[in-house]
C-alpha cells in the first residue's frame, strides 16, 4: 500500500459511520443552536408573529436568572452522588456475582435484569407508590403512616435517586462483571498466594485492568445522570414542592414546552451538551495520560 | 456517486444555514359545504353521559345537513392538551374544525393564531345576545371573539352536614369563621382536615386575594398579602398538616372531601358526581365561599369551557352552525342535566336555578361577581412555572415569609408579562 493509500484508508473505513452520525446527530445539534438565537415562541411556530434573531439574548436571559444557577448546581451534585452509588452499587454486585454460586447468580442476575428492563415510567410509578403517604407499602412496614417521603427535598432526592440507582446499577454490574471474569485467573490466583487480601486484590488489580471499561461505565453514567429527566419528573411531580427538586432536564423541558419558549429551551438544551462535552473530553484526556489507550 | 453525495449534503447545509427555524404554513381555511368536520371535545371522569348528550347533537346536524359526517374525538385534559393544541396549530392537516378549550387557555391559542375571529358569527346569532358580557369577555382577544362560552364552573364552599351538626357548628359566614371553624374540627375530629386546601390549589386560593383587593397582577401589595396570609393560615398543622397538604392539587381537595377525610372542601358546581359517589354522598351542603367581612361572598374565579373553530378550517360556516347548536339553549340545557355544566347563556341558567335548589349557592356567587385570570398569553406561562403554588408552598413550608414569597412570585409574574 503506498503512503497515501496508508492515511486515507481509515477514513474511508470511518465513512459509513460518519455519514449516518453526521445527519443523525448533527442536524439536531444544529437545529438546537439555531433555535437558541432566535426568539422562537409558539407564536412564532405557528405564524402568528415574526420570528426574529436575538444573537446571544436567550443565553444571556439564562445565565441572569438565579433559578438557572441553583438548579445546575443541583443537578451536578445530584448526578455526582448518583454516579458514585451507582458505580459502588454495580462494582460491589459485580464482585458477588464472581463469588456466589450457581443458584444465587442467577436469581441476582434475573433481579437485576428486571430492574435494566423496567421502563423508567413504571418503573417510577412503582416506587412511588411503594412510598405512597397513605397506602405505600414502605409505610405500613415502617408503621409510620402518613408520612410524606416527598416532602422534604433531601429526602425526595432520596428516594428518586434510589430509584435511579435501581433503574441503573445493572448495566454497570454486567459490565464489570464480564470484565472481572475476562481477567485471568492465574493473576488473581498469583495474588492471593502473594498473600493479598480480598480488598488488596480489588483495587490493586481489578479496577487497574478494568481501567478502560470503568471510564466506559463512568462516563455513561454521569451522561445518563445528568441528563435524569424520568424519574423526577414522575416521581415528583414536575420539580417537587415550590419546584425544590428540579433538575436541568426538567426544567429544560418545562421551559421550552410547558412555557412555549422554545428558544430559551434550546439554549438550556446548547449549554446541558457543551457541559457532558467538556466532561467526556476531560475523561479521554485523563485516560490517555495514564497512558491507557482506549 | 460519492462527489455527487457530498456535494448534495453541502448544499442541503448551506440552504439550512440560510434560513430561519421554520414556521407553520399560513392556511387560510375555506368555506367547503360537505364532507368531515372534525370536533375535539374534553375527556372526562366520565364522558358517557356527555359522548351521549353529543351524539344526539351530531344526529340532528347530520340530519339538516345532508353530505356532512362529523367525527368526534375526546382529548385529555391534563397539561399534554397545550401540546395537542399547538400540534394542530402548526399542521392544519391534523387539526379539527371546531375544539373545546378551557378559557384560561384563550390568550395563548389566540396568540398563537389558531381560533378563528367569531365575533361578527356571535352578533348575527338571535342566542348570541343572551350570552353576558363578562362571559363574551373572557372569550375575547384584542376585541376579537375566539369561542362561544360553552358553560362555566363555579367553586364555592362544600360542608359535611353531618359533622356540622354533631359538633353544634354553624356554616361560616366569614373567612375568620371558616378558620376558626376549620380548626374546631380538626381539634376534635384528628383524623379529619378542618378543610381541604392544596399548595397547588390556585383557584382555591385566588378567591381570598381577589377577596382582600389583591390581584395576580399585584401579588406583593398589602391587599394580595392580606389574602395569600389567609388562605396559608389554613395550610397548617392545626387544619391541613403542609407535610400533606402543601403539594395538593384542587383535585385531590376533591378527593380528600368525597372521601370524607375533610370536613370542608372549596369545590365546583361540576365536582358534585365525584362527590356523590362518595361516602359523602347526601351528608353535605353548599354555602358561597365567604369573604373576609361577615356575610360577604369571596370572588369567584370564572372558570369555564368555550367552544372554537379553528382558523385552518376548510368547512368554516358548517363549524360555526355546529357550535352554535352545541352551545344553543336545548344542549346547554341537556349538557347540564348530563355533567351538571353551568350554561352560559343566562334564560337557560335562570330557568334551571327555579328548579335546581342545589345551583343556588353558585348561582349567589355568580351574582356576586366572579373573576378571571389575566387574558395574556403571560398567563399561560405563569401557570406553567408554578408561580402561584410555588409561593404556597413556600409560604406554607415555611421556607419564606408572606412578604418574600409574594415579592418573588410578582418578580416572576412581571417577568413573564415582559415587564421587568
Amino acid at each position: 500500500m503506498t503512503q497515501a493509500g496508508r492515511t486515507r484508508t481509515p477514513w474511508l473505513y470511518l465513512l459509513p459511520t460518519v455519514a449516518v452520525l453526521a445527519p443523525l446527530f448533527g442536524y439536531p445539534i444544529y437545529m438546537l443552536g439555531l433555535l437558541s438565537v432566535f426568539d422562537y415562541r409558539q407564536a412564532q411556530v405557528s405564524g402568528g408573529e415574526p420570528t426574529t434573531f436575538i444573537g446571544f439574548g436567550n443565553y444571556a436571559t439564562l445565565f441572569g436568572d438565579p433559578r438557572f444557577w441553583s438548579i445546575l448546581g443541583q443537578t451536578v451534585v445530584f448526578a455526582a452522588v448518583l454516579v458514585i452509588v451507582t458505580l459502588a452499587v454495580g462494582a460491589a454486585l459485580a464482585v458477588v456475582l464472581t463469588r456466589a454460586g450457581h443458584w444465587p447468580r442467577l436469581l441476582l442476575s434475573l433481579a437485576a435484569m428486571a430492574a435494566w428492563a423496567a421502563p423508567a415510567m413504571t418503573g417510577s410509578t412503582v416506587w412511588m407508590f411503594l412510598f405512597d403517604a397513605d397506602l405505600g407499602l414502605v409505610n405500613q412496614v415502617l408503621g409510620i403512616d402518613g408520612f410524606n417521603w416527598f416532602y422534604d427535598r433531601w429526602v425526595t432526592f432520596g428516594v428518586v435517586g434510589a430509584t435511579v440507582v435501581w433503574h441503573s446499577f445493572p448495566l454497570v454490574m454486567v459490565m464489570l462483571f464480564a470484565g472481572i471474569q475476562a481477567i485471568p485467573v492465574s493473576v488473581r490466583e498469583a495474588a492471593a498466594l502473594d498473600g493479598a487480601s480480598e480488598w488488596q486484590s480489588f483495587w490493586r488489580i481489578i479496577v487497574p485492568m478494568l481501567r478502560p471499561l470503568i471510564t466506559i461505565v463512568v462516563i455513561q453514567s454521569i451522561i445518563w445522570d445528568f441528563k435524569i429527566f424520568t424519574q423526577i419528573y414522575v416521581m415528583t411531580n414536575g420539580g417537587g414542592i415550590a419546584g425544590q427538586n428540579s433538575v436541568l432536564n426538567v426544567y429544560a423541558y418545562q421551559t421550552a414546552f410547558g412555557s412555549s419558549e422554545y428558544g430559551l429551551g434550546s439554549a438550556i438544551g446548547v449549554v446541558m451538551t457543551l457541559i457532558l462535552l467538556v466532561v467526556t473530553l476531560f475523561y479521554i484526556r485523563a485516560l490517555h495520560r495514564t497512558g491507557e489507550k482506549l | 456517486m460519492k462527489i455527487l453525495n457530498w456535494a448534495a449534503a453541502g448544499l442541503a447545509v448551506l440552504a439550512l444555514a440560510a434560513c430561519a427555524p421554520s414556521t407553520a404554513p399560513q392556511a387560510g381555511g375555506g368555506d367547503e359545504k360537505s364532507g368531515t368536520l372534525r370536533v375535539w371535545l374534553y375527556e372526562e371522569p366520565n364522558r358517557a353521559p356527555k359522548e351521549k348528550v353529543v351524539a344526539e347533537a351530531v344526529k340532528e346536524f347530520t340530519a339538516a345537513n345532508s353530505g356532512v359526517e362529523v367525527e368526534v374525538s375526546y382529548i385529555p385534559t391534563t397539561p399534554a392538551r397545550h401540546e395537542k393544541f399547538k400540534g394542530a396549530f402548526n399542521d392544519p392537516a391534523s387539526a379539527p374544525d371546531v375544539a373545546e378549550y378551557g378559557n384560561t387557555d384563550l390568550a395563548e391559542y389566540a396568540a398563537a393564531g389558531g381560533f378563528a375571529d367569531l365575533t361578527a358569527d356571535v352578533r348575527a346569532w338571535p342566542e348570541g345576545a343572551d350570552l353576558g358580557a363578562d362571559l363574551l369577555g373572557s372569550a375575547t382577544v384584542d376585541g376579537k371573539l375566539y369561542g362561544v362560552p360553552w358553560f362555566i364552573g363555579i367553586r364555592a364552599l362544600y360542608y359535611r352536614t353531618d359533622v356540622f351538626d354533631e359538633l353544634g357548628l354553624k356554616p361560616p359566614a366569614s373567612i375568620e369563621e371558616l378558620t376558626s371553624t376549620a380548626r374546631q374540627i380538626r381539634a376534635k375530629k384528628p383524623d379529619m382536615y378542618g378543610i381541604a386546601v392544596g399548595g397547588e390549589y390556585t383557584f382555591g386560593a385566588l378567591p381570598l386575594v381577589w377577596d382582600a383587593g389583591g390581584d395576580i397582577e399585584k401579588l406583593d401589595s398589602p391587599e394580595s398579602r392580606k389574602g395569600v396570609q389567609a388562605y396559608t393560615d389554613l395550610l397548617k398543622d392545626d387544619n391541613c398538616p403542609p407535610q400533606t397538604c402543601a403539594s395538593l392539587t384542587g383535585g385531590k381537595t376533591v378527593e380528600l372531601f368525597a372521601g370524607g377525610k375533610a370536613a370542608m372542601g372549596i369545590l365546583g358546581n361540576f365536582s358534585r358526581s365525584a362527590v356523590d359517589a362518595g361516602p359523602a354522598a347526601g351528608k353535605y351542603a353548599v354555602v358561597p365561599l365567604p369573604g373576609a367581612a361577615k356575610d360577604s361572598i369571596a370572588p369567584a374565579f370564572a372558570g369555564g369551557n368555550n367552544l372554537g373553530v379553528l382558523k385552518s378550517s376548510a368547512h368554516r360556516s358548517l363549524a360555526v352552525k355546529f357550535v352554535q347548536l352545541l352551545s344553543g339553549k336545548t344542549y346547554q340545557t341537556k349538557m347540564f342535566e348530563a355533567m351538571g355544566n353551568l350554561p352560559t347563556l343566562t334564560s337557560a341558567r335562570d330557568a334551571l336555578a327555579a328548579e335546581e335548589p342545589f345551583l343556588k349557592p353558585f348561582l349567589d356567587t355568580v351574582a356576586a361577581g366572579t373573576r378571571f385570570v389575566p387574558i395574556d398569553p403571560a398567563w399561560v406561562k405563569i401557570d406553567n412555572q408554578k408561580v402561584i403554588p410555588t409561593m404556597l408552598q413556600k409560604i406554607a413550608t415555611g421556607r419564606s415569609t408572606v412578604e418574600e414569597a409574594t415579592t418573588e412570585a410578582a418578580t416572576a409574574v412581571n417577568a413573564a408579562f415582559g415587564r421587568s
